[in-house]
């Protein structure tokens, strides 16, 4: 398996870039991630979705659909890919550290 | 001589049929990817077991799909198809292509991919099979400079496809090109960015012979019909009967429904009985032709197994006209209407046919503000309750 090394720790992910535990998770993975995914800054919003993803996922084990993600964000489907360009699933779940989801988000 | 090392996919390549085996083997000489793929094929073959990676989340800035992520589970053995994922393309409306654009479509793919194509899926796309991860962004550029755009996969709207229609076919009874044109570019978020619980897919067919199988293969099919009467040329029936033609047992014994009868001179036809099963005129093209006034049957929830086994699609409209000058609104109404019923009550991975059938039609006929009609049933009811609406009990 692939490595990323994010503040001198070594991070396991999968071959699309996702973690394999979401808790080697900290800012840090995120920050390391904005950059392929075409963002070039984390803004509040960002957090929002973020953190949205992360307590979903806590509570559920999975991530949320798509449009549970919309109406509990407050965010529509643009919105989303303004802030994380490539996708919800691809870009804000991988920041968010979730493992890659499989056919929702 | 030496030794083939594919000895089992060789097999494939006897006959005289075209062979994807052939194919690949050609593409190999020049590209280590196609061989590697061979290889791995053969291990398949031996094994009888696949050597793919269950799902990939690749794609470029901006969509959520048309790329499929393909990795193999022996990328030591087969570096070559390490990474192979899938691009799909948006086709044209009734695969009509100019040579150059075909040749577009090729020369980018063969410098950026592995040259070998699937011309077309079953969704209607231009099937790219195999490119790297760092090749996916370039190459949508390339296609996107040449005019192209991707097409639908994951949870989204997959790329409506429809029958060559008027271009060449008589028994057009609407511009099905025109139709998946104007669908394809009015839906283009629903396309691009996955959002339902599941796939959706519109198919258009423009008579009920249905080229497309939009009623086994889309959640929402478009059939050209007509609701008048059969145009018969009864002089051209009499010329078909003298050239040979047995029309009773051809024609009339085959209606589905009895709708014709021949007493020697002319052709009957008792409008009333008619499903539009398109046999007669089939049969006989150059003397029946559907009626003039025309419009499309809309089916919903077609569907291959998935949580439930195949469904057929149900008739839901029996006939809509399908107005170029009103942009198609009644549709667009309508097929909305559906995907937010769909998307506010589906189970992740149901099809809105598998929701109808869970949720029951009564459901889902009010989502759509449609009332039921005859057309609508599949087989008289063997349920001698009526359920009424709460609001409806006092």
């Amino acid at each position: 398996m692939p490595h990323i090394e994010v503040d001198g720790q070594q991070i396991e992910v999968d071959e699309d870039g996702f973690l394999i535990t979401i808790d080697n998770w900290n800012e840090g993975v995120a920050h390391y991630f904005m950059k392929e995914e075409g963002i070039e800054e984390l803004t509040e919003e960002h957090w929002k979705l973020i953190n949205y993803l992360r307590d979903y996922f806590f509570q559920f084990g999975i991530a949320p659909m798509i449009r549970k993600l919309c109406k509990e964000s407050g965010f529509n489907l643009k919105k989303v890919y303004q802030l994380f360009p490539s996708g919800p699933a691809k870009g804000a779940c991988k920041l968010a550290g979730l493992p890659k989801p499989t056919g929702c988000v | 001589m030496s030794e083939s090392k594919t000895p089992l996919l060789d097999d494939l390549e006897k006959g005289q049929w075209p062979s994807f085996v052939t194919e690949i083997k050609k593409m190999a000489e020049t590209k280590p990817m196609a061989q590697d793929l061979l290889s791995l094929l053969e291990l398949s073959y031996k094994d009888k077991r696949g050597y793919w990676k269950h799902g990939g989340l690749v794609g470029i800035m901006g969509y959520g799909g048309g790329v499929i992520g393909r990795y193999t589970e022996k990328p030591e053995e087969f570096p070559g198809v390490r990474e192979f994922h899938t691009m799909r393309l948006n086709q044209p409306s009734g695969w009509f292509y100019t040579t150059k654009a075909l040749r577009t479509v090729c020369d980018i793919w063969e410098v950026k991919g592995s040259g070998l194509t699937n011309m077309h899926g079953a969704t209607g796309d231009i099937i790219l099979l195999g490119t790297t991860t760092d090749q996916l962004q370039p190459l949508f550029n390339a296609y996107s400079n040449e005019g192209f755009d991707l097409g639908g996969s994951g949870s989204n709207l997959r790329t409506p496809s429809c029958c060559c229609g008027m271009a060449r076919c008589e028994y057009a009874c609407i511009d099905t090109m025109d139709l998946c044109h104007n669908l394809t570019n009015h839906y283009q978020d629903e396309l691009h960015r996955p959002m339902w619980p599941y796939k959706s897919k519109i198919k258009i067919s423009g008579c009920p012979n249905d080229c497309v199988g939009a009623i086994a293969r889309s959640d929402f099919a478009i059939l050209g019909t007509w609701r008048d009467d059969l145009r018969i040329d009864q002089a051209a029936v009499r010329e078909y009967v003298e050239k040979g033609l047995d029309i009773q047992e051809i024609v009339i014994d085959r209606c589905p429904t009895s709708a014709l009868n021949w007493d020697g001179n002319e052709l009957q036809f008792k409008s009333e009985e008619c499903v539009r099963c398109m046999h007669c005129i089939n049969t006989m093209s150059k003397a029946i032709r559907t009626g003039v006034d025309k419009g499309a049957t809309i089916l919903v929830g077609g569907k291959a197994p998935i949580l439930q086994s195949a469904f057929l699609g149900w008739v839901i409209v029996p006939f809509m006209k399908m107005e170029k000058e009103n942009d198609y609104q009644e549709f667009k109404d309508f097929v909305e209407k559906a995907w937010e019923w769909w998307d506010e009550e589906a189970k992740v991975r149901e099809r809105i046919g598998e929701t109808i059938c869970r949720l029951g039609m009564r459901n889902f006929l009010r989502a759509v503000e449609l009332e039921p009609i005859p057309q609508m049933i599949f087989k008289p009811r063997t349920n001698p309750y009526v359920f009424w609406w709460p609001e409806d009990l006092n």
